[in-house]
């Protein structure tokens, strides 16, 4: 008898699954069957067998995007497009070009996900949900549920990206309004403010709950603190646990030049990735990591000489990648599309520098961190450049594109939003 | 015709006159501005989209000088719009600069980057400097 059902268990389970990649596989091939790359692949340099194209251009400043079971795009803008704030792309005709493009939201903002039946979107100082329906898409436009506000925004790092796990908990980065918690900010030989006031309620990761209304501060966590400012997060379902990219202090010469020539400080501080867990400290403004001597390192308003390293309960980064680059976007790919190694490795969009001057700016690509375990198996690659468009160039004014956001599509597509222009692209990989 | 000729033959002297006057400033004010002030405004004064401004033609670079003085000189961690346009990063205070030094350097700006204006002396930095604090 025992025997019979587990049996007829195996049965249901082998012919359900069949069922499953059956019409994954179908699904998968009718939508790739049509769907091309552009020409050009849409301006962007990439690695052999992978394709881009436009799905959509002109939205403005698309800062985060995410992307449903069904193909569409959600993306939020920093400014107001056609009246509206966040758009809801749809491809009507499988040719991969979102044809309907609906806006709503009247407030700008950075942040955006999809988890369990609700859209989260942030502005600069709350975050929103709207209930989606069985096909993904928002019931009410108009009337989106608060559930965090109040958060700090003065202007500098003002931007509140969001990630979700799987427990009901919703990670927001609050940016610090400073460069390196300086007396007066930005001036030269100014020091430090010790303790930094800063980091009561600002410069670090809060945790709140994703369905519960009008939190504010006291509802939630300092989830981690010491964290300059993020942009780019993703939870990791491999790890279980939270990533987040720092982007890392400015100026080292400008404001230290007996400390610092030029060319250090176009390269140094590493722009990091850590891996977040409940309580740690991940040291600005009193600290930077240097990936050149592998070394935390005191800033110079608090003391340092570009040599001192810290004594403190610091975190190390998992990764390390040079200066001022600016990692807008991270993810987490776990699609079938592309090849072996990108499985659970990690895509950063680097949105480009503007503090190395007068050496050539850098970035404005999306990289990537092949993983393997959890932490990275190897060194960081260029996967898409060329953004920019041209040469090597030293003033962000003159970018055509820069990268910011970053989602997977059900097929294993990957996602680029880009800020300047407003163009979402789409990669795909067509190789054997 | 003859008309042209006349405002050429006037005009002229008085030009290059000006050119020659302000050029060693242009050339002192470029070097001050390589080190105080190209990290946020770039080479080409094309600023950073959405964090510092542009220099080129704004209502400031271009306008009443004073107002220009007393700005550089005092930074802003306010939030003011330039042209319409919102900029996040802050401006530090630019008054441990000489007064020569602020004349240089927005001469510098007023002559760069397509911008064409008058030059500022260190007379007019004095001045303005007089009236903050
Ligand atoms: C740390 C970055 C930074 C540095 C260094 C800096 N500025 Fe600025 N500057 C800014 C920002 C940011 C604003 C706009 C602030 C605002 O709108 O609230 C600004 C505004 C201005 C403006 C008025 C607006 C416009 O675009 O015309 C002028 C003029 C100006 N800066 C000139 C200078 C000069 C000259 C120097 C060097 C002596 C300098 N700045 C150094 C960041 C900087």
């Amino acid at each position: 008898m025992k025997k019979t059902l587990l049996f007829s268990f195996i049965t249901v389970f082998t012919l359900l699954s069949r069922a499953n990649f059956n019409t994954d596989t179908s699904k998968y091939k009718a939508e790739t069957s049509v769907i091309k790359a552009d020409a050009d692949n849409a301006g962007l340099i990439l690695p052999g067998g992978f394709g881009a194209l436009k799905v959509a251009t002109g939205l403005g400043e698309a800062r985060h995007i995410t992307v449903t079971l069904q193909g569409d795009i959600y993306v939020k803008l920093s400014n107001v497009y056609k009246g509206k704030t966040i758009y809801y792309l749809h491809d009507n005709n499988s040719d991969g070009r979102a044809e309907v493009q609906t806006g709503f939201g009247n407030y700008t903002g950075t942040g955006i996900a999809v988890k369990n039946g609700y859209l989260y979107a942030s502005s600069d100082e709350e975050v929103f949900r709207y209930k989606l329906n069985a096909g993904n898409k928002v019931i009410n436009p108009e009337k989106p549920e608060k559930i965090i506000t109040g958060l700090l925004s003065r202007h500098q790092h003002e931007s509140k990206s969001i990630a979700l796990d799987n427990e009901g908990n919703i990670y927001v980065n609050i940016g610090a309004y400073s460069n390196s918690c300086q007396e007066k900010d930005r001036s030269k030989g100014s020091m430090g403010i010790m303790p930094c006031p800063i980091l009561d309620s600002a410069g670090g990761i809060w945790k709140f709950k994703a369905d519960k209304l009008n939190q504010t501060y006291g509802d939630g966590t300092r989830y981690a603190t010491g964290l300059r400012n993020v942009v780019g997060l993703d939870w990791n379902n491999t790890t279980n646990s939270l990533f987040v990219m720092q982007h890392g202090r400015d100026g080292l010469h400008d404001l230290f030049p007996d400390l610092y020539d030029t060319k250090q400080s176009a390269e140094l501080p590493a722009e990091c990735m850590y891996e977040l867990k409940q309580g740690v400290n991940c040291g600005w403004p009193y600290i930077y990591y240097d990936h050149i001597q592998r070394k935390k390192i005191i800033n110079p308003e608090y003391g340092g000489d570009g040599k001192k390293t810290t004594t403190e309960n610091i975190i190390d980064p998992v990764a390390a990648f040079p200066g001022h680059m600016a990692p807008n976007g991270l993810l987490f790919y776990t699609g079938n599309m592309f090849p072996e190694k990108y499985k659970n490795g990690a895509f950063i969009a680097f949105h480009g520098s503007w503090n190395r001057s007068p050496e050539p700016q850098k970035g404005y690509f999306v990289a990537f961190v092949p993983f393997k375990d959890g932490k990275p198996s190897g060194d960081w690659e260029i996967f898409a450049d060329n953004f920019a468009g041209g040469e090597a160039f030293v003033s962000p004014s003159k970018a055509k594109h820069r990268p910011c956001g970053l989602a997977q599509g059900p097929d294993g597509s990957l996602y680029i939003s880009d800020d300047s222009g407003g163009t979402i692209y789409r990669i795909i990989y067509t190789g054997k | 015709m003859k008309k042209i000729v006349i405002s050429i033959f006037i005009f002229c002297p008085f030009a290059v006159l000006a050119q020659t006057n302000i050029k060693p400033s242009i050339e002192r004010g470029k070097t001050l501005y390589e080190t105080y002030c190209l990290t946020c405004h770039q080479d080409d004064g094309g600023g950073v989209p959405k964090l510092n401004p542009p220099l080129i033609k704004t209502s400031y670079v271009s306008g009443d000088k004073k107002k220009l003085i007393k700005w550089v000189l005092q930074g802003t961690t306010d939030k003011i719009a330039i042209d319409g346009k919102f900029y996040s990063n802050n401006m530090a205070p630019q008054d441990n600069l000489k007064d020569d030094e602020i004349a240089d350097v927005l001469t510098y700006i007023r002559n760069s980057f397509g911008n064409k204006g008058s030059a500022v002396t260190p007379a007019e930095v004095k001045t303005v400097r007089a009236t903050i604090k």
